[in-house]
């Protein structure tokens, strides 16, 4: 039992810091994603919702692919192949330049572009959810096409759409241990290198799943409070 | 489309391939069976019953596909003794069975949610009515509550198929020659993009395909309900329709 | 639209940290080293976070040649050809050999050791026939995109591969009792079996030697560079400085024939 308290210790003998700088990478990496996914998500949604045919196709094509494709396979893909591109495009260009892939970046690229998948879904059924009364009105108003999304839309589609971007992001959260493949340095690369270094894998694997459920546990808390403070204003009292 | 590249590896890929649906249908089939006693002891059981099915599915749902499955290959490689002992190393030593075993109990804990979920979606009303008419709890799963959830549960069970195809893909780390591992394996050697693009022409071949049957499958079984489908029966949102039996569907990994 | 292509260009550049790479194919003084960094003795990460081994003292040894400054950069072995070919360092010193196959793609100096490669196995199988007809049906490990994965691949057709990620973990599932053998580097293996996790295992059969030796690896338009790597190689091994290295790590000289 000491040996299992030395192993899990901060300091040099311990691994406890190596495997919360780890988390620290995790939700750097998913707070990093998380702003892409919502954007190119809600711009997908966009697309789908259009009465372009073209557009409507490119988004669900979109979706189709980046829903469909094994994130692994997507990650493997960018972290090969984006450097391919850049370098190719560079070289079009004419610029000498050499190209340094970075792995988070990769990361980042590749969660978001799968995230966004899902969270285009989630904005979509958000959408169908607003009445098109609410449209109508904002119309009569006056209010023009990017004005009523912006003002009147946005703030009831938030509302709608958090429980699913809750899942989204809960989601990100776990994920984010694919990158431990391409060598990124997050929690599970910890403690796969803990693992390495002391032959014990079922305590640090177990360890490290707490600390996956206190991450996803918290996040969960946290979404459910917003959650509840959304949903406020639209409570009817019991009949 | 380079051919020569084409006949190295293509058979070999065509064989992950292989694989990769013997795992997933396996895992789906005793995750399946699995998650029937999950759910009765959170739909059934007392306190305590609640709380181990409940803990269950939050370990479950609530870490990385990936952690669990390195929790069982490596971990049994640990307790290898102990495995000897009772005759398992055999099972335990073989990647594609621990795959199997961590696959298993990560899509059970997802089935078990969805199935309690729409359970509990079933109206009081219907439970009532079933006991004024007398029926035991056995009959009344089997003949009034189980058919109504599993039509509320097609959809997000679709989710789960395709979502377990593509979680699949995390068992090539482990040694497992699925269609993922045999790409890695083939760039490895060849270093030539395309072996993805045939990869990734492959898996969406697979969802693709399930979605498009489960769609239709989910078409045809509810076609007796109204024009709104299967999702819209539970009538004002519940508490069941927050967790996610949503367009966005069940995420997981 | 010309806003956007500027916000573009800014987040390449900003996401792939573009490296001023003009003056670089006149003057080779800054040379970055790719290596893995999971290949003890000869790369490997000590308990400072610090690269060392046979590789990277080669390596210092032959820019110190140069005159150069030498960084090294870690990558993880599935990767670390394209990583070259994409400009995130200018050479390979990671125990590569030279073969055919990674010639379509790049270029390699001359060999700077090349050593045989033997089977591991637990002492307890008391294995002594290696060939392919006494391992037919056994399961056999070795490291992916090597040498040795693809020896085992071309000639082992009867048994059961599984490839890994580094030496190091095949290493451990043999240790674990998942593999019935393991093909790698003679000197690689010597060095694990000293540890304490190997006391299950020891060699078996005899040593197989093929490929073309160990060697540098270098995109195939920086050719000046492999003649300058050419060049030091020879006068680290005319003056003393390999002897020197290689006795710091091995009883016998591992430069092979």
């Amino acid at each position: 039992m000491g040996d299992v308290i030395g192993l899990l210790a901060f300091g040099s003998a311990g691994w406890s810091d190596e495997l919360l700088a780890g988390a620290a990478v995790t939700i750097a990496l998913a707070l990093a994603t998380l702003p892409f996914s919502l954007g190119l998500g809600l711009a997908v949604a966009l697309l789908k919702r259009s009465d372009r045919k073209l557009s409507a196709a490119v988004g669900h094509a979109y979706t189709t692919v980046f829903r469909g494709l094994p994130e692994l396979l997507t990650l493997l893909m960018i972290y090969y192949g984006a450097p391919l591109v850049v370098q190719a495009i560079l070289k079009a260009v004419g610029v000498g330049a050499r190209v340094e892939p970075n792995a988070f970046f990769a990361g980042v690229l590749a969660l978001s572009l799968v995230s966004a998948a899902f969270t285009s879904e989630v904005f979509l059924s958000a959408f169908n959810g607003i009445s098109r009364g609410q449209w109508e009105g904002a119309y009569a108003l006056g209010l023009n096409r990017r004005r009523t999304l912006g003002l009147v839309i946005l703030p009831q589609l938030v509302r709608l759409s958090l429980p699913g971007l809750s899942n989204s992001w809960l989601v990100l959260l776990k994920d984010t241990s694919l990158v431990s493949i391409i060598a990124l340095e997050d929690l599970l690369r910890a403690t796969n290198l803990a693992v390495g270094a002391t032959k014990q894998p079922f305590l640090f694997y177990t360890s490290a799943c707490c600390l996956y459920l206190m991450m996803t546990g918290a996040s969960a808390l946290v979404l459910r409070r917003i959650e509840t403070r959304a949903e406020r204003p639209y409570i009817r009292s019991p009949a | 489309m380079n051919l020569e590249l084409l006949e190295r590896y293509g058979p070999r890929m065509l064989d992950g391939l292989s694989v990769t649906a013997m795992l997933v249908v396996a895992s789906l089939f005793f995750g399946a069976l699995f998650s029937l006693p999950v759910v009765l002891a959170r739909v059934e059981g007392g306190r305590f019953l609640r709380a181990i099915a409940g803990a269950y599915i939050q370990f479950f749902r609530g870490t990385p596909i990936l952690a669990q499955l390195f929790l069982v290959y490596y971990g049994a490689g640990q307790f290898r003794v102990g495995l000897e002992e009772a005759g398992l190393w055999w099972l335990f030593r073989d990647a594609w069975f621990c795959a199997l075993l961590a696959f298993t109990l990560n899509t059970a804990a997802y089935q078990a949610q969805i199935l309690s979920g729409a359970i509990a979606n079933v109206p009081r009303g219907q439970w009532e009515a079933a006991r004024s008419l007398g029926l035991h709890t056995p009959a009344i799963y089997w003949r009034v509550v189980l058919p109504q959830a599993l039509m509320v549960a097609l959809r997000p069970y679709g989710n789960e198929v395709v979502l377990m195809i593509k979680a699949s893909a995390v068992a090539s780390v482990v040694t497992v020659f699925d269609l993922m591992g045999v790409t890695r394996l083939a760039f490895s050697r060849s270093f030539d993009f395309e072996v993805y693009f045939w990869a990734a022409g492959l898996y969406l071949l697979l969802t693709e395909g399930v979605r498009l049957v489960w769609g239709a499958m989910e078409r045809r079984l509810t076609r007796h309900l109204a024009p709104a489908g299967a999702r819209e029966m539970g009538g004002a949102p519940t508490a069941a329709a927050r967790t996610p039996v949503t367009a966005a569907g069940e995420g997981r990994r | 639209m010309s806003t956007l292509k500027a916000i573009v260009v800014a987040a390449l550049a900003i996401a792939f940290s573009i490296g001023g790479a003009a003056a670089q194919s006149e003057k080779w003084n800054k040379i970055r080293i790719g290596t893995e960094g999971e290949y003890p003795p000869f790369n490997f990460i000590d308990s400072n976070k610090q690269i060392q081994g046979f590789d990277i003292d080669i390596a210092k040894a032959l820019c110190a040649k140069l005159k150069a400054e030498c960084t090294f950069v870690a990558q993880d072995w599935d990767g670390i050809i394209p990583a070259l070919v994409a400009g995130k360092y200018d050479a390979i010193v990671a125990s590569m050999s030279i073969t055919e196959e990674r010639k379509k793609r790049i270029d390699f100096t001359d060999k700077y050791y090349h050593t045989p490669a033997v089977f591991v196995a637990p002492t307890k199988a008391g294995l002594k026939d290696v060939s392919p007809a006494a391992l037919k049906g056994k399961t056999l490990g070795a490291q992916s995109s090597t040498i040795h994965s693809g020896y085992l691949e071309d000639n082992y057709k009867g048994s059961t591969l599984k490839f890994y990620k580094s030496q190091d973990e095949a290493n451990a599932d043999l240790a674990a009792g998942r593999l019935d053998a393991v093909l790698a580097d003679k000197v690689a293996l010597n060095d694990w079996l000293k540890k304490p996790d190997a006391k299950c295992c020891a060699i078996a059969g005899p040593d197989l030697t093929y490929g073309g030796g160990v060697g540098i690896g270098l995109r195939k338009e920086d050719q000046d560079l492999k003649g300058l790597f050419n060049k030091a190689i020879k006068e680290i091994l005319a003056d003393g400085t390999y002897k020197k290295i290689n006795d710091k790590y091995f009883t016998f000289s591992i430069y092979g024939p």
